[in-house]
């Protein structure tokens, strides 16, 4: 399981690395995908089944698609414009960032006091009590903001009638 | 532990069984046309021309397999295998008989719309990397149409789900036992069979491939066995919807008299073929009528649906 578990984690940090180095959009894109698709390995071996599910029918299956549609849509111009963007001092500020995180990670394995993360295998009826209980509001809250959103894309998508053109 | 034979031998079966059955179904389509509109069909080679599909094999291997010089090669030369893989995969959790399943998955519902939402990346990028605009707005009308209907089929299937109190698809062919979710659900039936046709793309859900239009919609310019892989893929779909629709609505193995594999395979060709009669049968709609058909009158039904079935689960344990 262990071994298993490091494979998946070297595809997600390597595919990962592609989003942010490629230099094609669509092609960074499916990167994202294939490191998505291997997160979603990680949450199954942790245990956490659905959530692994869910992880490829939303981000896999649902998000990552419209983002390729639109992206798609850029044409080949956008490759040279992305070369000339990905110069070496575009790297600085986030690796400075990504330092700072590198140092805490290694701090807090060093101190080793980690608290010890209990797999319990969080059941799709366990999930849904925890969201329709505890974190009703939250749920409510995301719908609220998805609904406005709904509205406005219908809005700018409705058919002009002949006078208000 | 796990029984490694049992296993072996459990994916040997489906998998064989899978790709013979969607290489036959070339031939049998092409028969049962046939019989619709009152001709013969392919019926020279061999008995009944049942091996026309070997024929159709042969030929697609030895075409030339040409990829385009503007094509983004990489993608493309993937994309085939895509369509094959998801289809494949799904498979992995359908149980055709009790405990005749190779991973008996606790989502295993979960994972059947995760593949079949991944099978909309062969689609998508093929017609992405072919380079060509009529492969292009192949892809453009698959993204509408797929992500739309993606969105029913979850919903529609989940009023099985709720009846059955499990996501495990053995577990929901059990509580079948004694009746049929098709008669409780009829409409998430409806709905889920529907989304499922438009995933497949498969008439009258087809404008993804619309020849009339389109030349061949995304695989315009694959040929020979990436091509074929393509049609196998499609097959392959037909075969998984089938069989999932037997196993969330029509009671799976159960049935009297016959074992259980049989009762199985029978009520999966019945599905074949009606997926096949209605292509015979029916024009394909118009895309934007396509679109607010899904959107206006499946999504509504089948939230309906769902809200009544949950009323009637919450009211029914007290």
């Amino acid at each position: 399981m262990e071994t298993l578990f490091y494979i998946a984690a070297a595809v997600t940090l390597l595919a990962t690395l592609r989003v942010i180095t490629h230099v094609h959009a669509v092609h960074a894109l499916l990167y994202l995908v294939v490191a998505l698709i291997a997160l979603s390995l990680i949450f199954y071996l942790l245990g956490a089944e659905f959530a692994a599910a869910l992880e490829i029918i939303i981000y896999g299956g649902a998000i990552m698609v419209l983002f390729i549609f639109v992206v798609m849509l850029l044409g080949p111009l956008a490759v040279e414009q992305e070369r000339t963007w990905l110069t070496p001092g575009a790297w600085v500020g986030p690796s400075i960032l990504a330092l700072v995180l590198l140092g805490e990670v290694g701090y807090l394995i060093v101190a080793g006091d980690l608290p010890a993360i209990s797999i319990q295998e969080p059941r799709q009826k366990a999930v849904s009590i925890a969201l329709f209980g505890p974190y009703i509001i939250g749920v409510e809250l995301a719908s609220m903001l998805l609904l406005p959103g709904l509205i406005g894309a219908y809005h700018l998508g409705r058919r002009l009638s002949s006078e208000a053109r | 532990m796990i029984d490694w034979s049992h296993t072996a031998f459990t994916i040997a079966v489906i998998l064989g069984s899978c790709l013979t059955l969607a290489g036959m179904l070339i031939w049998v389509e092409r028969r049962l046309l046939g019989v619709w509109q009152e001709r013969y069909g392919p019926n020279r080679l061999g008995p009944g021309g049942c091996l026309q599909s070997l024929a159709d094999m042969i030929k697609i291997f030895t075409k030339e397999d040409w990829i385009p010089p503007f094509a983004d090669k990489a993608v493309f030369v993937i994309t085939p295998a895509i369509v094959v893989i998801t289809a494949l995969m799904s498979f992995a959790v359908v149980p055709i008989a009790p405990s005749f399943v190779v991973a008996d998955l606790n989502v295993g519902v979960m994972f059947f719309l995760a593949m079949s939402s991944l099978a909309a990346y062969s689609v998508i990028i093929g017609g992405w990397a072919s380079n060509n605009k009529f492969a292009f707005l192949g892809s453009l009308r698959a993204i509408a149409q797929l992500l739309s209907y993606e969105v029913f089929m979850g919903i529609s299937l989940m009023g099985a789900v709720l009846l059955a109190g499990s996501f495990n698809l053995s577990d929901i062919v059990e509580a079948q036992r004694h009746q049929w979710f098709v008669i409780p659900q009829f409409l998430g039936f409806l709905g889920f069979f529907m989304a499922g046709l438009a995933e497949a793309h498969r008439t009258p859900f087809d404008m993804p491939e619309a020849e009339a239009e389109l030349v061949a919609g995304y695989h315009s310019e694959y040929s020979g066995m990436k091509f074929g892989m393509f049609f196998v893929g499609e097959y392959l779909s037909i075969l998984l919807l089938s069989a999932m629709t037997v196993i969330l609505f029509f009671g799976g193995w159960h049935g009297p008299w016959l074992p259980p594999m049989v009762w199985f395979a029978v009520k999966m060709f019945g599905f074949i073929a009606l997926i096949i009669l209605i292509r015979a049968a029916w024009p394909r709609f118009r895309f934007d009528q396509l679109l607010s058909f899904g959107w206006k009158v499946v999504m509504p039904l089948a939230l309906v649906n769902l809200l009544v079935t949950g009323g009637v689960v919450l009211w029914r344990a007290g």
